[in-house]
């Protein structure tokens, strides 16, 4: 047996949980979290031709049919060959799996929806009001991202790491950042390393705020909304005002970050933190004590602990459903080692399991930017890059999970680059969760989930 | 519940006055319709298309209805379906998978509409201008009306940019 196969037997196992797996001309790569650590394995193939761990290990399957896709390689016993990112280049037109039964229907949806979404089809399968099955078809926002990488200088390339998903600029921006110094040995002055953490708390923060309030929104509370959006909306005006950017767009750098932080930027935020603290804690407990909006959460949109599991699933929704992982902790990445933070983890899997996790995260990601501001170092904010050849990957945990990114340098231009959003191994589970509910509430779930488009299809 | 909703009736308003309506950011790519913009009147209804954005311009575009912006007091409002729709509000450099969908959107519209172009990626492909997966802009596919500029835009921006098809000036 190959150390390939090998690895997917271990997946398979339980022993090893799959962080990516991407491919270039030669070789496929596989990256694996196992004991603790995060490791990397490739596997030429100069036929183009490999395994699949699919065939033992169904979360590699959409990962191997992009694959395929991008690549043009065979994934040899894949159980599902349809094309996955690339729309319209098969000579045979998409086909959505086959269903049979009585009184079935089939509802379709996307990839334009109502309202400011981004796109994407479900294909629900209904019994009368109840979903019997949907099936996802993505990839209508594949903007090769990966293609523009190989051969982009280093700053272009780190700029479009910030754009893989707007929403985690930062969160990629510093697994692009962190991926290049392994690879070049660079290693970015401490205030950096400070600064950038409490950009992706800030980032957190917004993200969480937003989402909280839109869940709701989702299931026709607006009160809360209204709220979450303004606090979101003065976390946005604080990061322009310290950052230059309401995003943290270009923020963080190779080598270190963009922008200093002026000390009237500590105050500003210091006192962004405790005006939130004190805002949201009545918000957090009007969502406890409102009986007709947990009448909706609770219980609706279960996901299972086994497929979190199984698949790995990052962020509120592994952390929902039992899955105690934060990347921030393992592997873990300066400077969390020196901060205190507990991470939240429910075993129910619900709506409202992951709504609760994410209120209890904004308590967390506060807690974070005070002590970073507390004991931000001084000092220089950039290194000088060193020029040299070779590959480096880094996991760093944005609001919605783990971002994965792998790279080759030579020099100051990308040669390779690869970029995996959290949402690769949630998407798969919101087919699982939204099994058996009413249809009326996929939006509930779907935003309970908050996956991304842009991010996953790259 | 009752407590929030009795603070937020006594509470100071939040929105803001438009400080900047003259924005930089605003490109009109061609003379607007004097017979639409008659027609239309002075109000307008959006449908908002990401036709291969990074997401950054839909999480400003949301932050329009929040309360420091609150859209709909210029009697602008997003709507559900294109055929409620009077401008057609695109983002993303257009991948090859969204240009039918961009299209048939469009075409759902009923006339006269205006299309407006946002952010970077829209006007030309931005940062993602050589991808062989894009067309390179909204304005090989349509003809753009408006250009928002910005990598997103800011809310202001995207105010600015609307207010400037209505001609209405605060
Ligand atoms: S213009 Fe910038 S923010 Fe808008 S979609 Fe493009 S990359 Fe994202």
């Amino acid at each position: 047996m190959s150390a390939w196969e090998a690895a997917g037997a271990r997946l398979a196992a339980g022993e090893a949980s799959l962080v990516s797996l991407w491919a270039e001309p030669g070789a496929v790569h596989l990256a694996l979290f196992e004991k603790g650590e995060l490791g990397h394995l490739a596997h030429d193939c100069p036929t183009g031709r490999f395994p699949s761990l699919a065939r033992v290990h169904p979360p590699a399957l959409r990962l191997e049919r992009a694959a395929q896709d991008l690549c043009g390689f065979i994934a040899e016993g894949l159980p599902d060959p349809r094309p996955w990112l690339i729309h319209g280049a098969a000579a045979t037109p998409y086909r959505f799996l086959p269903v049979e039964g009585e009184n079935l229907h089939e509802i379709a949806v996307g990839p334009v929806h109502a309202g400011i979404i981004e796109p994407g089809h479900f294909r629900f399968t209904c019994d009368g009001e109840t979903v019997v099955r949907v099936e996802e078809r993505l990839g209508y926002v594949h903007r090769g991202v990966e293609t523009l990488m190989a051969g982009a200088a280093l700053p272009l390339a780190a700029q479009r790491a910030g754009r893989m998903s707007g929403d985690s600029t930062v969160a990629y921006a510093l697994a692009f950042a962190l991926a290049a110094e392994q690879a070049s040995g660079t290693a970015p002055p401490a205030r950096a390393v400070w600064l950038r953490a409490l950009m992706a708390e800030i980032e957190r923060l917004a993200n969480h705020l937003g989402d909280v309030g839109a869940i709701c929104n989702d299931a026709a509370f607006a009160l809360m909304h209204a709220h979450c959006a303004i606090l979101r909306e003065r976390v946005l005006r604080a990061s322009a005002a310290c950052f230059g950017h309401r995003l943290m767009m270009d923020g963080v750098v190779p080598g270190g970050v963009a922008r200093d932080l002026s000390p009237a930027g500590v105050a500003l935020l210091a006192g962004l933190a405790h005006e939130i603290r004190a805002a949201f804690a009545p918000l957090a407990r009007l969502y406890d004590m409102t009986a007709s909006l947990q009448d909706r959460t609770v219980g609706t949109g279960i996901l299972h602990p086994d497929l979190a599991r199984q698949f790995a699933a990052g962020g509120y929704v592994g952390r929902a459903s039992g899955r105690d992982f934060d990347a921030r902790r393992t592997p873990g990445y300066p400077p969390y080692e020196q901060l205190a933070f507990t991470v939240p983890v429910l075993r129910e899997g619900d709506v409202n399991a992951r709504i609760m996790i994410r209120i209890r995260e904004i308590g967390e990601t506060l807690g974070l930017i005070e002590q970073i501001l507390a004991r931000l170092p001084e000092g220089p904010i950039c290194a000088a890059w060193r020029q040299t050849r070779g590959e480096g990957m880094a996991l760093v945990e944005g609001f919605r999970g783990d971002v994965f990114v792998w790279l080759r340098l030579e020099g100051e231009t990308v040669a390779r680059c690869h970029l995996r959003d959290p949402s690769w191994f949630q998407w798969p589970l919101l087919e699982a969760a939204i099994k058996g509910n009413i249809i009326a509430d996929f939006p509930l779930c779907n935003k309970s989930f908050n996956c991304a488009y842009a991010g996953h299809d790259r | 519940m009752r407590k929030t909703l009795l603070q937020d009736l006594f509470a100071r308003s939040l929105t803001e006055p438009l400080t900047r309506p003259d924005s930089q950011a605003v490109e009109l790519a061609r003379a607007l319709d004097a017979a639409a913009q008659r027609q239309l009147g002075r109000s307008l209804s959006i449908r908002a298309l990401d036709a291969g954005s990074c997401n950054g311009c839909e999480l400003e575009m949301h932050a329009l209805s929040n309360a420091f912006y609150d859209l709909e007091r210029f009697g602008l409002r997003f709507v559900a379906s294109p055929r409620h729709a009077d401008v057609l509000m695109v983002t993303g450099i257009v991948t090859r998978a969204m240009r039918v969908a961009l299209e048939r959107t469009d075409q759902a519209i009923p006339r006269p509409r205006w299309v407006v172009a946002v952010g970077a990626c829209a006007r030309d492909g931005g940062l993602f201008a050589a991808s062989p997966q894009g067309m390179g802009g909204v304005g090989a596919v349509l003809p753009v009306d408006l250009y928002i500029a910005g990598c997103p835009p800011s809310p202001v921006d995207l105010l600015a940019g609307l207010l400037a098809l209505l001609q209405q000036k605060t």
